[in-house]
């Protein structure tokens, strides 16, 4: 398997983190700037240019007994500093599914 | 049902041995993800969107009551009480924590139950026909042949790594009810002059980026022979199939490049040095896997019970019945098509209550016995006629008797964007939103039989080509957008759908159906007249004006 590092350039439009899941039980997580995973969004680190999203990405990476198939994800962050998922994909997996689990229903 | 032997056993609990070890060493760190991923993903181990996903085999579709119960359990100890019926007789479960894995393939293993080659590059479950030694007219109980394969190919270690993953599917009836057309082999259990059992044999189905109908590279393949002619298929795909490019690795691409005279030579010359070897089935062998299948000791019944009669002046009963309920082999008795696509639920979807109470009414009127459709429902059997009354008053109280099959909400719907990593749109809320549309049943009998087959990527899990009406969710600059083809199918005319305009956003996708379903209403000659039929004989255009001329 090739390394999310060594698979393209990194290039990002805007503010990231670096999303996974967690290895023992699968839950999403997020890289936090404690080099740490985090379940809560808020705590995520942010970068905002390649350069810092490579690092946060190779330290993300190398932590694979806490979390696996680490990547860069975009955000919004509010003018309060309020992170919310960049797109559709990361609000899914932030919130879970949009749908009634059948055994909720 | 099939009664596994000893070899079966062994075999299955040293895979929930090996792999407790494995999900030990991997949670310690001794492994990697890259070295761990090829053994979760033997073991049907997936990582989505919010877990890890657990896919389940459940060979030739065939369950017993005791395998549906355990089922059940996994759901609620392991997962959050429900499981996932697929279109290739499989169940998945959605949260499952990788630490808890081996507790769960232990609990299923007692009962026989496993994962293996539910994922990965290998054979993957042979399926069949869920009606398979019941229906009416039937060649022979595909099942029997569909075990065979199953031994022959599980942890066989020239087709444990394949350019890409390989599905066979099994029908022995003139309408095919398991999709062999789309499928890497399929085969048609049929007689020679002779009288003898042989296989029509199709190669290189398969949809996903690069669909193609499955051809015929043999016309009649004695019995005996199955298992040298698989081989060879795959020894000459393991030999040319392409492993430097996953987007053509499968062995569609293979056939469709060779073209179908040079591979069917290929094969051909491969299978002359194979043939007469111990890949030859004596017939020991196959009754002895006949012998391992029970069958139920039926009752001489009434063609028309006196129940049935009464309950016909009930018209929900009369309407489930009518749709429901099948033609069985033996007098007296029906095969019942239990829908998991209530209107407004996820297609596929069954509760653990669901699957329990499922197992106590095959145990009182299936003799025990519960099968799994690749249309994402469930069907018991052998069901007595005169139970049918009662078997329906249970399955409604269970949210079940949900008379569509077959109808414009008895739709396959893959798990889309709301659980899977692969894809780009949802196809779940698409699903609900059309059965909620089209919920009249009075409504979805005018229509007749129409398949709506839904998928939330290119990988095409929910069958959209073949679908009557297709729906393929893609995502186009951050939004979800839906193409719709028509005029696919999935039976033994197996077509892929044509493209009818450009794609349409998530909200718009239940109003262009209902004009597409308009238009045909518009449009058929007569009430018989199903939608694949109006497709043939008009085209794609006079759909395509209705939907884009005041889009």
């Amino acid at each position: 398997m090739t390394s999310p590092l060594e698979q393209k350039k990194i290039k990002i439009a805007g503010p990231s983190i670096v999303t996974a899941n967690r290895t023992w039980d699968g839950i999403v997580v997020y890289r936090t700037a404690a080099k740490s995973w985090s379940a809560d969004l808020s705590e995520a680190a942010i970068v905002r240019n390649s350069d810092e999203a490579k690092a946060l990405l190779a330290e993300s990476v190398a932590d694979d007994v806490g979390a696996i198939g680490p990547y860069i994800a975009p955000v919004q962050v509010g003018a309060d500093g309020k992170i919310e998922p960049g797109n559709l994909r990361e609000q899914i997996r932030r919130t879970g599914v949009t749908i009634g689990q059948p055994a909720q229903v | 049902m099939y009664a596994y032997d000893e070899i079966d056993r062994t075999l299955v609990n040293e895979r929930v041995s090996e792999f407790r070890d494995q999900v030990k060493r991997r949670l310690s760190g001794e492994l990697t993800e890259d070295e761990f991923k090829i053994l979760r993903l033997q073991n049907g181990v997936y990582l989505q969107l919010h877990a890890y996903m657990f896919r389940v085999a459940i060979p030739y579709g065939t369950l017993a009551t005791n395998q549906l119960r355990a089922l059940a359990h996994v759901a609620r100890k392991y997962d959050r009480g429900y499981g996932h019926f697929t279109t290739r007789q499989n169940i998945q479960f959605n949260w499952i924590k990788l630490a808890e894995l081996p507790d769960a393939l232990e609990d299923l293993a007692k009962v026989g139950i496993h994962a293996m080659q539910t994922s990965g590059n290998n054979m993957r479950n042979v399926t069949s026909d869920q009606w398979a030694g019941v229906a009416p007219g039937e060649i022979e109980d595909p099942r029997i042949w569909s075990e065979l394969i199953r031994q022959h190919t599980t942890l066989h270690p020239e087709f444990s790594f394949l350019p890409r993953k390989f599905k066979i599917a099994i029908t022995a009836s003139d309408h095919d009810r398991a999709a062999i057309k789309i499928h890497d082999i399929g085969l048609r259990l049929i007689k020679n002059e002779k009288g003898e059992t042989g296989f029509e044999v199709l190669v290189g189905g398969g949809l996903g980026r690069t669909p193609f109908i499955a051809k015929t590279i043999k016309h009649f393949v004695h019995g005996r022979d199955i298992l040298s002619y698989i081989e060879a298929i795959l020894r000459v795909y393991n030999q040319y199939g392409r492993r430097d490019n996953i987007y053509k690795a499968r062995i569609k691409i293979l056939v469709h490049e060779l073209g179908i005279e040079k591979f069917s030579r290929e094969v051909e010359e491969e299978w002359q040095h194979i043939r007469n070897s111990s890949l030859q089935i004596d017939d020991e062998v196959i009754e002895d896997i006949r012998s391992r299948f029970t069958y139920p000791a039926y009752e001489k019944l009434p063609h028309m019970p006196d129940e049935l009669r009464q309950a016909a002046a009930d018209p929900d009963f009369e309407a489930w019945r009518k749709n429901s309920v099948a033609p069985h082999k033996v007098q007296g008795y029906s095969i019942v098509t239990i829908s998991l696509k209530p209107i407004g639920a996820p297609p596929g979807d069954a509760t653990a209550e669901q699957m329990d109470a499922l197992a106590d009414l095959a145990d009182k009127y299936s003799f025990g016995e519960i099968r799994v459709g690749h249309e994402q429902n469930l069907a018991l059997p052998h069901v007595a006629k005169r139970d049918l009354p009662a078997l329906w008053k249970a399955l409604d109280k269970l949210g079940l008797a949900t008379p569509n099959v077959n109808l414009i909400t008895d739709i396959i719907a893959c798990p889309g964007l709301d659980y899977c990593s692969l894809a780009n749109a949802r196809s779940i809320p698409i699903a609900q939103e059309l059965t909620r549309r089209f919920a009249n049943h009075e409504l979805a009998n005018l229509i007749g039989r129409l398949h709506i087959n839904i998928s939330g990527c290119i990988n095409a899990c929910g069958h959209h080509h073949v679908g009557h009406i297709g729906i393929l969710g893609v995502e186009k600059n951050g939004e979800e957008v839906y193409q719709i083809t028509i005029g696919g199918r999935a039976d033994e005319n197996a077509a892929l759908g044509t493209l009818i305009g450009p794609g349409v956003k998530f909200d718009e996708v239940a109003d262009v159906i209902e004009d597409v379903v308009e238009a045909y209403l518009a449009l058929r000659e007569r009430p018989e007249e199903l939608f694949m039929d109006t497709v043939k004989r008009l085209g794609v255009e006079p759909f395509k004006e209705r939907v884009y001329a005041t889009r």
